[in-house]
């Protein structure tokens, strides 16, 4: 299984903004560096405004605007966008159906199991190829990738 | 058939032969969509469902417009110059009971509160009171300052500010808010600039007036939560007050010399200012700073201890100073703490009230009425300018500055004799009735108390330097300094 290597920085500002929003699902992206063919590195997370109006506790929109912005505010930190992070308020940490209608390939999409205001679960996945099924992907977190100068 | 580009998103390019934009001729958004999945034939199922339609989360810009909203859709004509963008929208969720919408950050105040965000104690919840909360703070001076900046920086969404001062060279010593280069201005609009530059996700507002009991509750009722940082006693006795008439929580703290207070006044839930000093103590017996002088640093763990309080009352957390009252001394390093009571015969907030509004707080702390006993009481008085023209006309005057020996050595009048308040009883009777005699201190305050004693013991020609050294270096020498 291919390992996806996560700033714990990037996992406190996600896990913190998904509870934050708690019962209503959160969602934000995932920056990571340039240099890293493989994408499976991610440096910071950044937090975005649900757009979904109706149905915020079972649905996350981010409009083609936001990640457009999303793009060009990576772009000025020397990042890429690598993926998106998007709570689950009480449900399993797994790609529902609706998750793999919508997904695109090459992102990863990391889900968040949020138990009565608490994250307690983390999963990462990657469409294949044939658009029919996700695939699993391990979680490290990995101290070098804090983005540099930051205080601890 | 026109040439144009169009750009392919990050996830795609693994199926464009890793190319971000691809050439290709067409005459409409269509055909140009038609002839990139033509030569990348994997682009297809990403793109399109199998209905044949653009997928939903599939976004085409022609420039700057989605296509969607045009109104010929993908049949929209392309000419010279033209690009068209995929642009991914990005969508998910699980299938759960529809509910309303929370506050939430955005990615800066993420960054910016990280901190608090990790701790239980205040959390996301807190947070969010944090930028609810409405303070105001009285005073922008050596209370005011620490505690102004600590709010700001813990995200207090709106901070109230009361001072119609400017900045002094006097004041930076320990008014943390202002710079040098701020000497001059009005203390609100440093304190505005200083603030903001801290967070500028505060709202400011600034309050230049003087408090008094006509505007006190208009001005403190729009807040939830009052700092004191006042330096007198009629303030302190308006703003306890007024609070205790609004239901709100009054933050304390009080500084001289090497010693401050600190503590919460909240009616509703202990005692008030009232309950711990019935009366003020009688005029000129406490001296103020301007008079006592005070550790720099003093005011700055004070006001600090105000912030910390303010921010528990906010996010409702730990064990306030209410029905406490910690005493620290700096010089000793002690911290110590009274606990206080509530009064029930308290006039303001006991069982029975006798105060049901606003009164006149300098009558009540004897502040005007000393001031007139001081002009009035047959105390005779000379003008530091009269002062000046009988000396440089060689008169012979007996000049006796009754300062402390400390004072004296920042500045004195060369003709003077240095003989503190405490020995002037005592060394006066040495004096020489036939003398014309000129009692100075720093303001005018306790020489005149010492010319009445002068006055009582038969010295008829004794006199007091009105607005003491003060007014010497206002009106006759600018280059004897103040302080």
């Amino acid at each position: 299984m291919r390992e996806l290597q996560i700033s714990p920085s990037a996992l406190l500002v996600l896990r913190h903004h998904v509870e934050s929003l708690y019962p209503d699902e959160a969602c934000g992206g995932l920056l990571g560096s340039k240099d890293s063919p493989e994408n499976l590195t991610v440096n910071e997370s950044a937090p975005l405004a649900n757009a979904e109006l109706a149905e915020r506790r079972r649905r996350y929109l981010l409009e083609p605007e936001d990640v457009l912005q999303l793009e060009r505010h990576a772009a000025a930190a020397g990042l890429r966008v690598v993926g998106f992070y998007h709570s689950h308020p009480d449900a399993a940490a797994r790609p529902s159906a609706f998750d793999l209608e919508q997904a695109w390939p090459w992102y990863v999409y990391l889900i968040i199991k949020v138990d009565q205001g608490r994250a307690d679960e983390l999963s990462a996945w990657r469409l294949a190829d044939d658009r029919g099924s996700f695939e699993s992907l391990a979680i490290g977190s990995d101290e070098s990738l804090e983005p540099e100068g930051r205080a601890r | 058939m026109t040439r144009i580009r169009v750009f392919v998103p990050t996830p795609l390019r693994q199926y464009s032969d890793g190319l971000d934009f691809i050439e290709v001729d067409a005459r409409t958004v269509g055909e140009a969509l038609g002839k990139l999945t033509a030569r990348y034939e994997a682009l297809q199922r990403h793109l399109y469902a199998e209905n044949g339609n653009l997928r939903s989360f599939v976004n085409i810009y022609l420039n700057d417009d989605d296509i969607r909203y045009l109104e010929s859709g993908v049949a929209t004509g392309v000419k010279k110059g033209d690009e068209i963008r995929i642009v991914p929208s990005i969508a998910g969720g699980v299938s759960q009971a529809p509910g309303t919408m929370n506050m939430e950050f955005s990615p800066d105040e993420m960054r910016r509160y990280a901190r608090h965000l990790i701790m239980p104690e205040v959390g996301p919840a807190g947070q969010r009171k944090l930028r609810q909360a409405r303070v105001l703070l009285i005073g922008a001076g050596g209370l005011g300052s620490p505690a102004s900046l600590y709010l700001a920086a813990a995200g207090v969404g709106t901070l109230g500010l009361v001072d119609f001062d400017s900045v002094d060279y006097s004041n930076l010593q320990r008014q943390i808010l202002h710079g040098t280069s701020d000497v001059g201005r009005s203390k609100l609009e440093s304190a505005r600039d200083r603030l903001l530059d801290i967070n500028p996700d505060v709202k400011f507002e600034g309050h230049e007036l003087r408090l008094t009991s006509q505007n006190a509750l208009d001005v403190l009722d729009d807040y939830d939560i009052i700092v004191d940082g006042t330096d007198n006693f009629p303030t302190r006795y308006l703003v306890n007050d007024a609070c205790v008439l609004l239901g709100k929580p009054n933050v304390y703290g009080s500084i001289f010399r090497f010693e401050g207070q600190a503590s919460v006044f909240y009616a509703k839930d202990g005692p008030c200012y009232r309950c711990l000093y019935p009366e003020p103590p009688p005029p000129g017996l406490v001296p103020s700073c301007a008079e006592g002088g005070v550790l720099g640093v003093l005011p700055g763990i004070i006001g600090a201890l105000q912030a910390n309080e303010t921010i528990k009352l906010i996010i409702g957390q730990g064990e306030t100073l209410i029905g406490r009252l910690l005493l620290f001394d700096a010089l000793r390093l002690r911290f110590r703490e009274l606990k206080l009571r509530k009064d029930p015969a308290c006039p303001i907030c006991g069982d029975n009230p006798t105060l049901r509004g606003l009164i006149d707080y300098d009558a009540f702390c004897g502040v005007g009425q000393a001031d007139a006993q001081q002009s009035q009481q047959t105390v005779p008085v000379i003008t530091a300018t009269q002062l000046k023209a009988r000396l440089d006309a060689g008169e012979r005057l007996r000049i006796i500055d009754v300062r402390e020996p400390h004072e004296w050595n920042i500045c004195n009048l060369p003709m003077a004799e240095l003989v503190p308040l405490a020995k002037f009883p005592s060394q006066m009777t040495s004096f020489d009735q036939d003398d014309d005699i000129v009692v100075i201190c720093r303001s005018g305050r306790r020489s005149a108390h010492a010319v009445r004693l002068l006055q009582e013991a038969g010295f008829r020609k004794s006199y007091n330097l009105t607005g003491g050294l003060l007014a010497w270096s206002d009106e006759v020498d600018p280059a004897m300094p103040k302080y």
